[in-house]
This record gives structure tokens, sequence and C-alpha cells, in this order.
């Protein structure tokens, strides 16, 4: 146990500084005394949104609005691949009830055709289904999603919103946003700095979904108010900003566009009126598609409609072929830049609920961090003299394997990335109190035997001996107890199991094997007879 | 240099001696807790219950407006807040519980925090948001299910830990005793009413895995002296092993505990009550380790020969043929 041949030595010191000096950036920079950008490019502790400050939105969109979204979607699909079937395929009773598309064929015989006509919609990449097709009376045809077929639009309906997530914070100039997927339906959205997370929340709690309709000019206008559509018509509310508040349109379901096929949006302002709007740029298939509306419908009037939501209805006064469109609608100067983001980075597929909110500001942060310094110096050095005090010889080993401890522990966390949180600094003083436990059990055994009469190098080595099975024993049940904290924690808590994790692997190391190299040379240079423990 | 000796060598307490008095009064500790626990209940954080807990400073006042602050929020009209200094005088946590019948709406909790703040600044306007936590009634109901199921995990997996490195018996016998530091925890937190969150399952974690220590310093002694003493009676070795242990167990809680009052009193007001349970968590450990865990072998039946190799079936053939071959030769 006490032999420790030179290579072994290098090899323990070696480690020891090579992972202590991987602490020094963060220590300096926790300091502030140094700030360049080579300095930045080293590997350093990231401090935790609760230290640095910041915001966490924890972002939910439900299953049961991808679902609907996506029952829309195949209504759309059947009627279009029934419409261009060779020859067309009459079907009506078209019905979305209880989340099943279902309709009857106007011919039983076309039955063939249009199983073949829908294999493709219903096909699903791999080998099950997308939807379940079912025939019922022998002419009507019912679509059920399969679970498979589900989760795979959930799947990619998260994809995507998660990369319009991304494309709006950064447009919102925000440095260094975390944005992860949790889950099924769920996304993480981590901005340090931004303290108020109101403008972001904005942003991201509407789908930006952009619609051009026909308005229904043959409503009844005492029918649209009292919400009943024509056949063919929806109904949508004017926007609470627009300057027809509180009133409807009704407007023609289909022949309209969607405006996802926008290559830009930028905020301006009318030349002649001076009101806030926001400019559109179609690319090259939008453009087609609006030149076609505006020419076919010439004064006629369209709603522009947002998220379901009428912002105006102008006229169409002539051929816009140009493949750009100006949108009014009561903006504010901000509102307009807002929608202009929105638009710009493409609607969210699925709204998304903010179902967990943290956000901390930089000087509380601070302010912790601070603390948590002066709180575990004084901590480590009541634990320092206690140790040296107890143990003497012993207890300064102790001592200098615990400060090696905590900056190879500060070293590890720095290399492997790992986030420093406000329950990781107690994490930092648990493992201050705890680490000296080992030696603590080494020291105490050394005295035993030395008391009941082995001689100084024996004493040392069952001393190490003795004492190692506990404290792997403990030291493992720890990392038990840790392992689940990390599994079950999240942000902050979780930053508090990484602490104390890789603190009893640096334990194991300095408490163990550095104090054991130490007493070794001692007790192989010294020769001493007697030992003060 | 005479170095410092907290706990005298040769200590021969006759800790085992007062084994019943101790388990009957550790079960009642542990039955009042429950009984706390379920009628009191805990007082959940936002964490736990849903809802929004927000932390301001008042820049320009030296002690901030709590009971204007409570009539404010109050009249929001969900319920009465929890708003209390935090730190300095004019520092304040507000907490709005989720009200019942929002509970399973996603948004509500969100919808309900822009609108505490708003109200508060637009009242204040030397008001700085320090913090704002806000979670809906789904997520809370998650982290309440996530929790209670680390909690069970690291028990079990612990003790079947012990299990295998020792024997059945000890396993039982740490079961018991992290049981009985879990519940008088909870029992704490129940009856003071201190704020329960997600920290505060971090710090029983970490209770677990520290108070699991001294068990594991003792029941390795006594493992060691099983096969030492094997004619000594379990209750004289027990105590022999508590009393040979007694010096690294108060030594190990004293380490601990003095690098944690400095956090405990002058470290950051968010770190309270982790570190609050973790001290009243270290105290109830060290005790269930003398106390509980190990008298509970010897009601359990742990025997010297617990650690002496069982002669099987194999061996017993193996020399029985042994001797066959003797008597032949």
């Amino acid at each position: 146990m006490l032999d420790f041949p030179l290579w072994k030595k290098i090899s323990l010191w070696s480690i020891t500084l090579l992972l202590a000096v991987l602490a020094v950036p963060s220590l300096i920079g926790a300091g502030g005394l140094i700030s360049s950008d080579a300095f930045e490019e080293l590997p350093q502790v990231n401090l935790g949104l609760d230290l640095a400050g910041g915001s966490h939105l924890l972002l939910e969109a439900s299953e049961e609005d991808v679902a609907a979204q996506r029952l829309e979607n195949i209504e759309e699909a059947v009627r279009l691949a029934m419409r261009n079937a060779e020859p067309r395929i009459r079907i009506g009773d078209i019905s979305t009830a209880d989340d099943k598309l279902s309709f009857i064929l106007d011919n039983p015989g076309d039955i063939d055709r249009a199983r073949e006509e829908l294999q493709p919609l219903i096909a699903g990449q791999g080998i099950t289904n997308e939807w379940d097709l079912e025939v019922i009376d022998t002419q009507r045809i019912v679509l059920t999603p399969t679970s498979a077929g589900l989760s795979t639009a959930i799947n990619t309906a998260m994809e995507a919103a998660a990369e319009v997530v991304r494309t709006r914070i950064d447009k919102l100039g925000t440095r260094e946003p975390t944005i992860i997927r949790q889950g099924t339906n769920r996304i993480v959205v981590q901005v340090p700095g931004l303290e108020d997370p109101e403008a972001l929340k904005e942003l991201l709690g509407e789908t930006a979904i952009l619609e051009f309709k026909l308005v229904d000019k043959d409503a009844l206008l005492t029918n649209v108010q009292a919400g009943i559509a024509p056949p063919g018509s929806q109904i949508f509310p004017y926007a609470e900003e627009s300057d027809r508040a509180g009133g409807f349109e009704a407007v023609k379901r289909l022949g309209g566009i969607r405006g996802d096929n926008l290559t830009d949006a930028r905020p301006g302002n009318d030349p002649q009126t001076n009101e806030p709007v926001v400019t559109i740029t179609f690319d090259s298939q939008g453009a087609t598609k609006f030149a076609k509306l505006s020419t076919e419908n010439v004064r006629e009037r369209f709603a522009i409609i947002l998220d379901g939501e009428v912002l105006s209805a102008p006229v169409f006064n002539e051929p816009i072929l140009g493949g750009s469109a100006q949108i009014s609608g009561g903006f504010t100067a901000e509102s307009a830049a807002k929608l202009a983001i929105q638009l710009s980075s493409g609607a969210l597929p699925v709204p998304l609920t903010v179902v967990e909110e943290r956000s901390v500001g930089a000087e509380l942060g601070a302010d912790s961090i601070r603390k948590g310094m002066i709180a575990m110096l004084i901590g480590s050095i009541a634990v320092i003299t206690l140790m040296m005090a107890t143990y003497g010889r012993f207890g300064i080993y102790a001592t200098v394997a615990l400060a090696f401890n905590v900056l190879i522990l500060l070293g590890l966390m720095a290399g492997l990335n790992a986030t420093l949180t406000l329950p990781g600094i107690a994490g930092f003083v648990l493992t201050v109190g705890a680490a000296v436990d080992a030696n603590v059990l080494i020291n105490e055994r050394i005295r035993e035997e030395r008391k009941r009469g082995r001689k100084v190098i024996a004493a040392v080595e069952t001393g190490y001996k003795e004492a190692s099975r506990a404290i792997w024993d403990a030291n493992i049940t720890n990392f038990i107890a840790g392992a689940l904290l990390f599994w079950f924690g999240s942000g902050p808590i979780r930053g508090f199991a990484i602490v104390l994790v890789i603190g009893l692997a640096t334990t194991i190391f300095t408490a163990l094997m550095l104090t054991r190299m130490w007493a070794a040379g001692w007790l192989r240079k010294g020769r001493p007879a007697d030992i003060n423990i | 240099m005479k170095l410092l000796k907290l706990v005298p060598a040769d200590t021969n307490i006759k800790f085992l001696k007062l084994r019943l008095p101790f388990f009957v009064l550790s079960m009642v500790l542990v039955a009042a807790s429950w009984g706390l626990v379920l009628t009191q209940g805990l007082n959940y954080g936002v964490d736990f219950a849903g809802g929004q807990e927000v932390r301001l400073t008042f820049e320009e006042r030296d002690k901030a407006p709590i009971a204007e602050l409570r009539e404010l929020v109050g009249g929001l009209g969900y319920g009465s807040p929890v708003v209390q200094t935090f730190g300095e005088y004019n520092q304040v946590s507000i907490r709005v519980p989720l009200p019942a019948e929002v509970e399973e709406t996603p948004g509500a909790a969100t919808e309900i925090g822009n609108e505490v703040i708003a109200t508060i600044t637009g009242e204040y306007s030397d008001a700085r948001t320090d913090g704002n936590d806000t979670v809906s009634g789904k997520v809370a109901g998650e982290f309440r299910q996530a929790a209670l199921l680390a909690l069970i995990a690291a028990m079990v997996a612990v003790a079947l830990y012990i299990w295998v490195r020792f024997e059945w018996q000890f396993g039982v016998g740490a079961l018991f005793a992290l049981f009985h530091d879990v519940s008088l925890t909870l029992g704490l937190f129940s009856l003071f009413q201190l704020e329960f969150s997600l920290q505060i399952i971090a710090a029983i974690l970490s209770i677990i895995g520290y108070s699991l220590n001294d068990t594991i310093v003792i029941f390795d002694r006594i493992r060691e002296n099983l096969k030492k003493f094997r004619k000594m009676p379990l209750p004289e070795l027990l105590d022999l092993s508590v009393n040979e242990t007694l010096a690294r167990t108060v030594m190990t809680s004293l380490t601990l505990l003095v690098a944690l009052l400095p956090l405990l009193f002058y470290g950051p007001e968010s770190l309270f009550g982790l570190v609050a349970a973790i001290t009243a968590g270290l105290f109830i450990g060290t005790y269930s380790s003398v106390y509980l865990a190990s008298p509970i072998l010897i009601w359990l039946g742990v025997t010297s020969d617990s650690f002496v190799p069982q002669e099987t079936d194999v061996d017993r053939q193996e020399k029985a043929a042994r001797a066959a071959s003797r008597g032949q030769v």
C-alpha cells in the first residue's frame, strides 16, 4: 500500500496539476481580473442562470392541437386528391368529428380508385401507416390517425417549432440562447442575461400564421355579427388593435392563400398615412399564387388574417404582380416590428404555451456568488483548523488534499463545460465538509492501530487499507443518491448533483491517493519512530 | 504539540442498553411526523403547488411595504398571497399559489404571474424584479411525482447496495434508518411550515447519502468485529463497535457541520432551506446510525456466522469424498 514507484508519483502529480490548472481560468474569471478574447476561449465553468441572471422558459405544445392541425391538413389533401383524380371522384358529407376524417363517395363504384388515390396520403415513412383506412357501408371512408402517425407528426411539428423559436430569438438579438427539446412536446429556452422575458414570451406566444382569404360579399351583415356563416364561408373576429375591433368578417373557406411562402418581412411606415405597416415579400411560388389571387379578384375585398384574427380587409385595387405586399392593421411601431420578426422566421406549426418560467436578475446572482464564496471560505478555514488540530501532520496532508480537491473539482467542471448553479455552490461546501471524512476515517484508524501497538509503518499501512473499504462503500452509496438526483432534477438541482457526483470522484482521488503518497514519502524519508496522531 | 481529542480514547458507553426506549421514541417521532404531514401538510412552494413566486427589491425604501403588498396582490382575486421579507428588509418574496380551478390550464400560471408583476411595478416605481418563478399546475404535478419517485428509488437503491456489500439484515437496518431520517425531516418541514421546494428534495437526497456514511462506518466495524470476536454476545459487540467508531462518527459529522454553518448563516438567502434541511438531517442521521441502524441488527438476528463462508452441498460432498478416500488408504 505504501509503495510508490517513480512512475506512479509522476502520474499522480501530473494528473493533479493538470486538472488543477484547468481551474485557473474559472477562478480568474470569477474575479473579473482579465477580460480578453483569448481568455474567453479557455475552458471555464459556465454559470447557471440563477447565478448569471437570465430567463428560463419551458414551452409546451398541446398534442390535441397537433392532431387537429393534422386533421385539417389531411382534409385538404383528400379534397385535392379526389378533385385531381382522372376522372374526378365526387365526395360529400365530410366530417372531422372525433379526430377522424369521414366522407361519402357519391358513386360507390369509385371505391377502389379512391383507395388507390388515398394510399400515398395514408402511408407512413416506415412500415406502419400514418392513417388507418376503413370503409363503412361500401361508400363511406373513415381515416383514423394511427398512434405512430401521430407521434411522427408531433415530432416533426416540435422539430420545426424549435427551429422557428431559435430564429425568432436570434432576430431579437439576444446572445447565446439555449434551445432544446424536452420530452415529446416541450421546448426549453434559456437566455442568459435576459432579465425580463416579457418581450420574448410575446414573440413566442403567437404562431403567426398569416392567411389571405376572400371576403364573402354575399354574407348578410346581421348574420355575420351573430356568428352565422353562409355555406362555404367561415367567420373570423377582428383583432383588438384593428380599427374595426369587435367586428367580424365572413370569408370564403377555399381559394385563399397562406403566407408561409415568405422570404422577408420588414416593419415600415405607409408613405401616405404614416401608419406603421409590415411589408412582406413572397418567394417565387408565393408570388405566383398571390398574383393569381389578386388578378382574378380585382376590386374584391380580401381579409388579412393573422392567427385567426382579421387585421384588415382591404380591396385589391389592381393585380399585385411584384411579389410583395403591405399589411396594415392598427399596428404600433413595436407590434409591427414584432410581427415582422414572427413572419420572417416562419409560422409556428403549433401554438406553444409557457408552462414554466424562471428568471433571475444578474444582481441577485452576483450577490449569491459573493455570499456563497465567503461562506465557503469561512467553512473551509473551520474544517482546516479542526483537521490540523486533531491530526497534526496527517491533518495538514488532508488540508492540502482538500485544496487540490476543490481545484480539481472546479477544473473538471470547466473541462467538461459543466454549469455551476446556486445549489451547486452548496454542493461545493458539502464536498469540502465531506471530503475530509475519508481522512478522518484513515487517521482514526491509524490512531487505533498505533494504540494497539503496531509499528508506525504498519499502522499507517493498515489504516489506509482498513479504512478504504468503508470509504468506497460510503462514496458509492452517495454516488447512487447523487445520480438519482441528477436524473430527477432539472436546471439548478442538476447543477447540485453534478458537483456532488464529480466531488465524490475527486475526493477518492485526493483524500485516498494523494495523502497516501505524501504519507508514504514522509515515512520513507524520515523513518519516524513515532507519529503524533 | 498536543493534538485535540474530542472523543477520549476507550469510551465504553452502553448505547445499546437504551435501545428500546430510543427505538420507541424514534417510532413515536416518525409517527408524529407522518401525522403532521398528513394533517397539516407540507407548505409546498411554487415548484410543487404551481403558481408564482416573485422576489422584489424596493430600491428607495428601507422597509418593504409588506401589508400594502399583501392587500394589493390579494385584491387581484387569486387568493391570499404569502408575502415575506427575504434577506434585507427592503427585499420581499411574494408567493401566489395557483387557484385550484385553473390548475389544468397550461398558460394560467404565466398569465397570473405577468399580472402580479405588472400590478406591483405599476404601483411602486422603485420595485426591482430580482427573480420570478412561475410553474403551471401540470409541471408542478410532474415535479411532485418525480420527487417522490426519486426519494423512494434512492432509499431502495442504497439499501440494496448495503445488502449486497453486507448482509440482508444490514440492508434492512439501513433502509429503516433512512426512512426514519426522511420522515423526521419531512416532519420538521411540516411542523415549522417551511417552504418545501425542489431544493428540499435535493437536500433530502443528500441526507440519504450522508446519513448512510456513519451507518456504513459502524456496519463495517460490526462486520470486522463479528469475524474477530465470534463468541461475544451481539449487544456487547455492537456496543464495542459503536464505541470504537465513536471518534470517527463525531469527527465526520463535525467537519460537515462546521462547513455548513457559515453557509446557513452567511450564505445566499435562496439556499437557506436547502442548507437548513441538510443540517437538520445531519443530526437526525447521526442519531439514527447509532440508535436505530445497529440495534435492528439484534432484532433481525445477525450472528457471527453471517460473514463466515457457509458450508454448501458441494463442500459437503467434497469433504465426504475426501474422508472416504482417506478411509480407503
